[in-house]
């Protein structure tokens, strides 16, 4: 077992286990602080984005929506979370030189060519499917699968098998199963 | 700033930084994990709830903190944990990756980001419908799954340590 990965990043069970510990020290400061505990996750911050954006120019059917009304379209502290994600992970990747521009992954493009627009429609609808998906199921891989598991919820492990069940299936279709 | 948004960008920084040194982030990883090439996700993923089970279930037990279980309705983990696996397959990544694969310079994820806020904005016109329907079919409430079989959590984490660790060892055996 290696500390470092060939790549230059951190051994993936130990990055992962610090992790586990942001999430346990987390719970513990937003119950401490907040009075609140709030567990990590991110996928409602993307319901609060879609209203924060239809409001600029839609303010009275977003606040006529039972949805936004039920999720509060706010800048709260999940919403910081998502940002921080994306500045943890930029300072992350400057820091060791692992920043790179990439309009298409390598994989996508060793598999179905060099067209953006091809990756773009992927990626968008992609992204349609997955988001409607973890809204009806109330929690991503980080609220369900993480949150979900440590607290030893019963739908975190439900969601997280379908999560990967469909997710294996639906890529042997996409790329045509295991290639080593 | 007030703590509540202080606290959350903070904590986010943090994790967005151990995401990225454990190269969870690329589409390759997320990819990899569904064709079974590349386990990192799952390294990552599984080795970050040992850990957190342990501390959320002690923090519990001592009653510094509530559990806030999510409801485990039948039509919305299984059809929505479905949808979510189909679409994961086609964007690559999951709503906080793409996120922060934006920003290790990945602009493709853009175009993952654009589309779920899309589906979020989807979602909540579909919502009414949706209430009606799929969420309406069976909801077995907040419950944990130790309570589920009545029996402690601390025998659901001796299993799920033993479990994750056997998982581990093959995929250090089969260099996944």
């Amino acid at each position: 077992m290696k500390w470092k990965t060939d790549d230059g990043g951190w051994n993936p069970y130990l990055a992962g286990a610090l992790a586990g510990l942001l999430a346990v020290a987390s719970a513990w400061a937003t119950t401490h602080w907040l009075g609140r505990t709030q567990y990590l996750g991110s996928s409602t911050t993307f319901v609060r984005a879609a209203g924060l954006i239809e409001k600029t120019v839609a303010p009275e059917h977003v606040a006529a929506n039972e949805y936004f009304t039920k999720e509060k379209v706010r800048v709260d502290w999940q919403f910081m979370l998502v940002i921080g994600i994306f500045i943890g992970a930029l300072i992350a990747a400057l820091s060791d030189r692992s920043f790179k521009w990439e309009g298409v992954p390598p994989i996508w493009r060793e598999r179905f060519g060099p067209s953006v627009r091809r990756r773009m429609i992927s990626a968008f609808f992609g992204g349609v499917i997955a988001m409607i998906g973890v809204r009806m199921a109330d929690g991503c891989p980080s609220g369900h699968g993480l949150s979900g598991l440590m607290q030893l919820s019963l739908s975190g492990f439900v969601a997280l098998a379908m999560f990967f069940g469909f997710g294996v299936l639906t890529g042997a279709v996409l790329y045509g199963g295991r290639r080593s | 700033m007030k703590t509540d948004l202080a606290l959350g960008l903070i904590t986010g920084i943090i994790f967005g930084f151990l995401l990225q040194k454990g190269r969870v982030l690329r589409f390759e990883k997320q990819v990899g994990a569904l064709r079974l090439a590349d386990m990192t996700i799952l390294k990552f993923m599984l080795s970050a709830i040992l850990v957190g089970m342990v501390g959320i279930q002690l923090l519990a037990a001592a009653d510094v903190l509530k559990l806030s279980h999510k409801a485990m309705n039948f039509g919305a983990v299984l059809l929505g944990g479905a949808l979510f696996g189909i679409g994961w397959a086609f964007v690559g990544y999951c709503p906080g990756t793409a996120i922060g694969a934006l920003g290790e310079g990945r602009w493709h994820a853009l175009f993952a980001i654009a589309g779920m806020i899309t589906g979020a904005a989807l979602y909540a016109e579909l919502y009414p419908f949706i209430k009606r329907t799929v969420l309406a079919w069976r909801d077995y409430g907040k419950i944990g799954l130790a309570e589920a079989l009545g029996i402690s959590p601390w025998v659901v984490v001796v299993v799920c340590w033993g479990g994750a660790l056997a998982l581990f060892a093959g995929f250090e055996k089969k260099k996944m």
